[in-house]
């Protein structure tokens, strides 16, 4: 059985149509991906798999639970941590804790193996109120308290929005520690370079899933001939590559362009082309495509 | 000197006994796509509001735009523009109210803001916008829009705080065109971002840690010389210690 199963999940606010005919399953023990931009979808979905919104289509469940008919038992046994703080912001990090364990029917001495790695780092601040925590404690602490009752399916909206990147890497050492205790975790963001680090992936943009693989098949799936180019002068570079024949898509890539190709030149006549308009220092080679790279060439 | 657009020497900022800027020293020349990188609470906020003319230093100098940090503070105002994440737009005006909005209190003319205003909505695409309040635009044209407003008096020196968070790629690459082409016409800009990978898109980047300035560079020289293949990886060890 697959811890999570959508089938053709529609919904719409108003005109907006905010997930259309979504379709995937998450295995039992999977670290799943849901990668997209900010009003991809991603929070419908989430809330609809974690029961506080109803589909106009389709239908979902986790762990053999119906979203709808069965919505009391998936709350028993499912984490959710929303893409906004939700944890009482007056009550200190162990009263939060404390409060999640007992609304759950349990303790925090029963699961403590579960948080553990992470309590320690909040140990310090045990008698602090959440709301005075920085970002990535809160975090850590919404994470504790996902936790707390020994849930089988995890819903990360988010986790690492707002955090800086030492917070974020913390963060996903613990999902994997997670992953050996057996739990399933779904985990959205809108950071393609997070994407590795799934161990499959799901490409949301406009409420449609334009890709679902592993992120390295996703990233061998680009077919077209790929280069990273720069050169004296990078506004110009872009100009100029964009009038080319040759050329079907070109943009800004950190500190090189990507240009992809309608055809088989090379790299030595791009060179060529570029130097008798003027540019110097031209750096050219051949680049693998990343998970940007193949979402730009889905949208 | 004038071919900076930002000069810092040994600048520094003390809350009582807490020194949350630490003699930072770094020059950031005209036209400049400078990356001001740093943790949650390294020093990064304190640093630009001494340089935006909203913190007096504690010690050390800087000027910005060639004026002084501790003296000319309004001239500083005049002459920089800027956009948060948060985009200070708003929502409830249309279009065009906020380019006017903006352009008056920067003190252009009549002629100059309906100037600006037709420029601003030709070059962005956002003629059928144009008379539409900006809660009802899409992510990506809001964030133009903002870069727009924040360049509506021409400033030398344009601060940009995280401001590619939460786009979709195709978004945040057009964002990167018009900071290319604002910079290719000498248009300084200051880009603070706890994103490394926007960190990329910078010329050179600074990284603040306990608010010293620990690494400074292009993103190249930076990942070759902490042997790693992504910003990402520099700063983890930077600020791992």
């Amino acid at each position: 059985m697959n811890a999570i199963e959508i089938k053709n999940i529609n919904k719409s606010f108003g005109d907006t149509q905010a997930v259309s005919d979504i379709n995937f399953s998450v295995k039992k023990g999977e670290l799943f991906g849901l990668i997209g931009p900010d009003g991809a979808g991603k929070s419908t979905l989430f809330k609809i798999l974690t029961t506080l919104l109803i589909p106009d289509e389709g239908n979902a469940t986790v762990s053999g639970f119906d979203t709808v008919k069965d919505y009391k038992r998936i709350r028993k046994i499912i984490g959710y941590m929303p893409g906004k703080f939700s944890l009482y912001q007056d009550l200190s990090v162990q009263e939060n804790l404390n409060f999640f364990a007992t609304i759950f029917g349990t303790t925090i001495e029963k699961n403590y193996h579960l948080i553990k790695d992470i309590y320690v780092q909040l140990e310090p601040f045990k008698n602090r109120r959440a709301g005075k925590l920085s970002g990535g404690m809160k975090q850590k602490l919404a994470l504790c308290c996902a936790l707390i009752h020994e849930p089988e399916v995890l819903f990360l909206d988010e986790p690492t929005t707002g955090v800086d990147a030492v917070s974020r890497a913390e963060f996903w050492e613990m999902l994997k520690r997670l992953k050996a205790h057996g739990i399933t975790i779904l985990v959205s963001t809108p950071y393609m370079d997070e994407a590795s680090l799934c161990e499959r992936i799901a490409l949301i943009q406009e409420g449609k899933i334009l890709q679902i693989d592993t992120p390295q098949n996703i990233t061998n799936s680009y077919s077209k001939p790929l280069f990273e180019i720069k050169s004296h002068d990078f506004y110009q570079l872009l100009k100029d590559l964009r009038e080319e024949p040759f050329t079907e898509r070109v943009e800004p890539f950190g500190e090189y362009l990507h240009l992809t190709t309608n055809s088989d030149i090379s790299s030595n006549s791009i060179s060529e082309i570029l130097e008798k308009k003027g540019h110097t220092q031209i750096e050219i080679n051949q680049a693998i495509a990343s998970i940007e790279d193949v979402f730009l060439d889905l949208m | 000197m004038e071919n900076n657009a930002i000069t810092a020497i040994g600048l520094t900022k003390k809350f009582g006994d807490f020194t949350a800027v630490n003699a930072i020293t770094f020059e950031v020349k005209k036209g400049e796509i400078f990356g001001f990188l740093g943790a949650n609470g390294a020093g990064k906020t304190t640093a630009i509001k001494m340089l935006i003319g909203l913190s007096r230093p504690t010690n050390g100098q800087a000027t910005v735009a060639g004026f002084d940090v501790f003296k000319q503070t309004n001239r500083i105002k005049e002459n920089i523009g800027y956009m948060s994440q948060k985009f200070s737009l708003y929502e409830d005006l249309t279009v065009k109210q906020n380019i006017n909005f903006y352009g008056g209190i920067y003190g252009l003319s009549r002629k100059k803001i309906i100037e600006k205003t037709a420029s601003i909505i030709e070059n962005l695409n956002l003629r059928s916008y144009a008379n539409k309040v900006v809660g009802d635009l899409p992510l990506g044209w809001k964030q133009r829009l903002s870069f727009a407003v924040a360049s509506v008096h021409d400033p030398k020196i344009i601060f940009l705080d995280e401001p590619t968070g939460g786009v979709d790629p195709a978004t945040r690459r057009q964002f990167w065109e018009m900071i290319y082409e604002a910079s290719n016409n000498g248009i300084t800009i200051f880009v603070t971002t706890h994103y490394m990978d926007e960190a990329e898109y910078c010329h050179r980047v600074s990284i603040m840690v306990d608010g010293k300035i620990e690494a400074l560079g292009t993103p190249r020289e930076l990942k070759e010389r902490f042997k790693v293949n992504s910003m990402d990886d520099v700063f983890i060890q930077l600020a791992r210690g």
